[in-house]
């Protein structure tokens, strides 16, 4: 939080203050969630025949800040997606509020869970406002319409996203950093308990970066929505993570708090690089800083 | 540029996906082209040799050889069945490889070399020469459906690239459709008004490799010879333009070019063919798919299977044709479709892509 | 309202409630501005289309006024009117009203859930299915009237399953159900070609005619039929159009917001399949409908939804107005059939659209 006054510098987009995003957070609407459980057992995820997932048991904390760290390729992003039951499982089973995830409806689902993929998929010519306002779909039945809840949430989502300036705006013509804004917007919408995200500050400058993960760092906070992401961003996944989870080759190779887990073994074996882990002189959590090849001379 | 646009498709098929070596591919491609042309040669004897005259192999091989004057045997063999398996060889390659060409510059794999308009177009300039000029040979008909084929073409990409963006894939393929169904139209208005006309045209239009002189077959030549060319010479820029625009530029190909070079290729195929055994673009359709099954997603390898490929189709469902209608025969461009459409629907039932 | 780090902290609840308040207010604008783009474009499509209901209605052997249709129309007017209207012109006036709605319904369910814009049921083998059929039931056969249209309806139907059987795999993927189908519509046309070379050239004639598309056939128990039909199928589309729009968001995105996409798909296609088959079994294929009238009417609207109204109404407009055409302004004697002027006329009109498409097409 202490970093929202080095944000000045980008003068073309305004940011809000911790103050502002905590008066909207916790003014959305419902109360504090009761945290919901999400584990994984013994799951296995392939496509097709290629197992990329094998065997893993994954407990996330309930109303905390979960980061998924690894090196490309080594399945993360299939977990999430595995956790988010867009892939079927080729073994084991994914648990939501201690029931097997495949047996439930989809659409009870979708209230508890939300899921943001990589590279989201807009129709041609749809504005912002629409976009946004599908995130509401689990929660409209089949006759009844769009109502004053509804837009009202919509409202909530584009203003804690820094979006509201773009309502009518088609999403085609926004840059890559505001689109990404509004598909976090979509997921505030459809206002789950858990929020699984996969990459959500890719395409982002650095204070956009700041500004999502704080975002759901008060989200989190003030409402006790459960985060699990995806970052390749070590040092961000450590200052955001209360719980970090490490994958290499398809397996769970740690997991606990970033201070235990991350040490310069793990990034050694879990990313094949050579690397420091200093305190990170902000908030004293572990920051990687690599050793590349050319500059081992110190 | 030369170096790295060819081996973009495997790369971008992802990391881990297809960790194969480039000489395991080729291998396969060698190994791909070996059997298909031994497929060529088999399904070329058997055109020659079965019909629906019986003739014993010896004098099949006597008529080719040492023909007897007046030899009735002989005569079928030489006058009827050379020239429609060397129409069938001719016209197969061309429909082959420019079905590989068409669904590879429309990004688009349920586009045929038909999509262009270019049989839409060769279909209303025969039924003109057939009712309005009162023209009634195969060889009367080939300028007109060529002339038709290249109008077509010229019209359609035209259209398509004159507005926003030029001829991007999906325009090409609406305007393409768009054109055909215009063209079928006014077609179907003369047929439906000129009853001789019809007579005529429905025999022409169900695409056949019979009575089709072999002079025809000569003055197209040079066409299909300069269009396979350019046919081949395009899987690169395929290769390039598989990536999208943007990235096709990145790698230093002019995207406007390419598709037209590819386009123009497209017509001199497609438009030989059409004017050779009449609008059949089903073997164009299916061709591509096998191929790629076999060799993956380079275009380069795509288009030469397809054009190898593209004869062996059309002679089986000639010589299928002629086999179980005896004494009569089922015309070629009507089997294709009967036996080429399992496969296909085969090769989409195996295929992983789970994509939309 | 830039520099927010210069405002007292205290400013901060009030911030958040400009900003809800800005959001809002765009919600709102947008909202508005959508939907009175959406209403202008159905209303002037509704506008011509009653327009053409009512030339329709006037143009013909015995000429009626304006005020003799509408008196008609309202309940009243004198019987002869009465007669022309009710007997004469409205069978095949509301069968072409019927058979546009169908087909530009059923082009943009296919366009949508099939994500390629030459998905549609001219081309993915369902008219080729149903016309095979009839061609056989008519040159074959000698059937006519209901029993040509109910094995048009037969032979549709039974391409739309074996797509289903070949396609499904765990989930209906879109592109096996396209590519399946085209091989079909091959397949078909083949069987068409077959028996249309086997055949007298006049009945052969008979059958082009037939595959034209025409509703000159028409009478009330056809049209009724077709509307019970229509009755039955176009609100089960009303019902899928929510999850539909959900589903152009990606399977991914879908699967997070609670659908099951294989499931949405497998019933839109299905629903589209219906109203094609249909269509199909009262009119013919009529020509180009089905694939032009969803690209056209999501660029009149342009929103990236799903104007399955304006789709329906462009659909009915231009078959209706095809259907004038024919009768009317072309030469009497011609007989020209519905289906060649909707090609003729929606053709080049793609073309003309495309070519001066100034942004991307919707």
């Amino acid at each position: 939080m202490t970093l929202t006054t080095d944000k000045t510098a980008d003068a073309t987009t305004e940011h809000a203050s911790a103050e502002t995003i905590h008066a909207l957070a916790a003014g959305l609407e419902g109360e504090r969630h009761e945290p919901v459980r999400l584990a994984a057992h013994g799951l296995h995820l392939a496509y097709d025949k290629r197992t990329v997932v094998h065997g893993v048991d994954l407990e996330v904390p309930p109303g905390a800040v979960t980061v998924i760290v690894g090196a490309n390729g080594c399945g993360k992003s299939t977990l999430l997606r595995g956790l988010g039951r867009i892939l079927k499982p080729a073994g084991g089973h994914v648990e939501l509020d201690g029931r097997d995830i495949a047996r439930q409806r989809p659409r009870d689902v979708a209230r508890l869970l939300g899921l943001l993929p990589q590279q989201p998929l807009a129709p041609e010519g749809i504005t912002v406002a629409d976009l946004v306002a599908r995130g509401r779909h689990p929660h409209q039945g089949a006759f009844r319409r769009h109502g004053a809840g509804d837009a009202e949430a919509v409202a909530q989502a584009l203003a804690l996203t820094d979006t509201h300036e773009l309502a009518g705006r088609r999403v085609e013509e926004l840059s890559g950093g505001q689109r990404q804004r509004v598909w976090v917007a979509m997921m505030l919408a459809q206002d789950p308990r858990i929020m699984l995200l996969d990459e959500p500050t890719t395409y982002l400058d650095i204070a956009h970066q700041v500004d999502v993960l704080d975002l759901l760092t008060e989200l989190n906070r003030t409402r006790g929505t459960t985060v699990v992401m995806v970052l390749h961003e070590l040092a961000l996944a450590a200052r955001y993570a209360d719980h970090l989870v490490v994958m290499h080759e398809g397996r769970l190779f740690r997991a606990g708090p970033p201070a235990e887990v991350l040490d310069a073994d793990c990034v050694r074996e879990a990313f094949g690089l050579e690397a420091r882990v200093v305190p990170d002189p902000v908030t004293g959590s572990p920051l990687v800083v690599p050793v590349g090849r050319h500059q081992r001379r110190a | 540029m030369a170096t790295t646009a060819p081996s973009t498709p495997a790369a971008a098929h992802g990391a881990g996906d297809r960790p194969a070596p480039a000489r395991a591919d080729h291998r396969r491609l060698a190994l791909a082209l070996v059997l298909v042309v031994l497929a060529l040669v088999a399904v070329t004897v058997a055109s020659l040799a079965w019909g629906a005259r019986q003739v014993d192999p010896g004098e099949v091989w006597r008529a080719l050889v040492d023909p007897v004057a007046g030899n009735n045997d002989h005569s079928v063999v030489r006058n009827e069945r050379v020239p429609r398996t060397l129409i069938g060889l001719v016209a197969g390659l061309a429909l082959g490889a420019s079905g590989a060409l068409m669904q590879g510059v429309t990004r688009n794999p349920i586009a045929d070399p038909g999509l262009l308009g270019v049989n839409a177009g060769a279909s209303l300039a025969v039924l003109v020469a057939i009712a309005g000029l009162g023209i009634s040979t195969t060889s009367g008909y080939v300028w007109f459906a060529f002339l038709g084929a290249a109008v077509a073409a010229v019209v359609v990409y035209g259209a398509a690239q004159v507005g926003w963006e030029g001829a991007t894939p999906v325009k090409l393929a609406l305007v393409g459709a768009a054109f055909t169904a215009t063209a079928t139209s006014v077609t179907t208005v003369i047929l439906l008004t000129d009853r001789r006309a019809l007579n005529e045209y429905r025999f022409w239009q169900v695409g056949s490799l019979s009575n089709r002189p072999l002079d025809v077959l000569v003055t197209l030549l040079p066409f299909v010879g300069v269009g396979l060319l350019l046919a081949l010479a395009s899987g690169r820029v395929l290769n390039a333009l598989a990536l999208g625009d943007d990235v096709a530029r990145g790698l230093g190909q002019d995207v406007a070019r390419g598709r037209a070079l590819v386009v123009l290729a497209v017509v001199l195929l497609c438009g030989s063919a059409v004017s050779l055994v009449g609008p059949i673009a089903f073997v164009g359709l299916v061709v591509p798919h096998l191929a790629r099954a076999v060799v993956g997603p380079d275009y380069r390898a795509i288009v030469l299977l397809s054009a190898l490929l593209g004869p062996v189709l059309l002679l089986v469902a000639d010589v299928v044709g002629r086999v179980v209608a005896r004494p009569g025969e089922i015309e070629a461009g009507l089997v294709v479709a009967v036996v080429g459409a399992p496969v296909l629907v085969y090769l989409v039932r195996r295929s992983r892509t789970v994509a939309a | 309202m830039t520099a927010v780090d210069t405002a007292p902290p205290t400013a901060a609840p009030d911030d958040a409630a400009a900003r809800l308040a800005a959001a809002r207010s765009g919600l709102r604008v947008d909202r508005r501005r959508r939907r009175v783009r959406t209403s202008v474009v159905t209303s002037v499509l509704a506008v011509v289309a009653v327009a053409l209901v009512v030339t329709a209605l006037m143009l013909g052997d015995f000429p009626l006024a304006f005020r003799q249709v509408v008196d008609v129309l309202t309940g009243g007017g004198d019987d002869i009117a009465r007669l022309v209207v009710v007997e004469f012109r409205g069978p095949r006036l509301v069968l072409a009203v019927l058979v546009g709605v169908a087909l530009g319904v059923s082009g943009a369910l296919f366009q949508s859930v099939l994500a390629n814009p030459l998905a549609s049921p001219d081309i993915i083998g369902v008219s080729q299915g149903a016309s095979a059929a009839a061609v056989a039931a008519l040159l074959l056969g000698g059937l006519t009237g209901l029993a040509l249209s109910a094995s048009a309806l037969a032979g549709g139907l039974a391409v739309g399953l074996f797509l289903y059987a070949v396609a499904w795999r765990g989930g209906l993927a879109g592109h096996r159900f396209v590519l399946s189908g085209i091989g079909v519509a091959y397949a078909c046309a083949s069987v068409i070609g077959y028996v249309l070379t086997r055949s007298d050239v006049q009945e052969a004639q008979a059958a082009l005619l037939w595959m034209t598309g025409s509703v000159a056939q028409a009478d009330w128990p056809l049209v009724r039929l077709l509307g019970s039909t229509l009755a039955v199928l176009l609100p089960l589309v009303a019902l899928v159009a929510r999850p539909l729009q959900v589903l152009l968001l990606g399977d991914q995105q879908a699967r997070a917001l609670g659908l099951r996409p294989e499931l949405v798909r497998a019933v839109v296609l299905g629903l589209g399949i219906a109203l094609a088959c249909a269509a199909t079994a009262a009119a013919g294929p009529v020509a180009f409908v089905a694939f032009t009238a969803a690209p056209v009417a999501r660029r009149l609207v342009g929103d990236g939804g799903l104007a399955l109204v304006p789709s329906a109404l462009v659909g009915l407009v231009l078959v209706l107005g095809a259907d004038v055409v024919a009768q009317h302004v072309l030469p009497a004697d011609m007989g020209v059939p519905v289906g060649v002027v909707t090609g003729a006329i929606g053709g080049p009109y793609l073309i003309w659209l495309m070519a001066t498409l100034r942004a991307r097409p919707a």
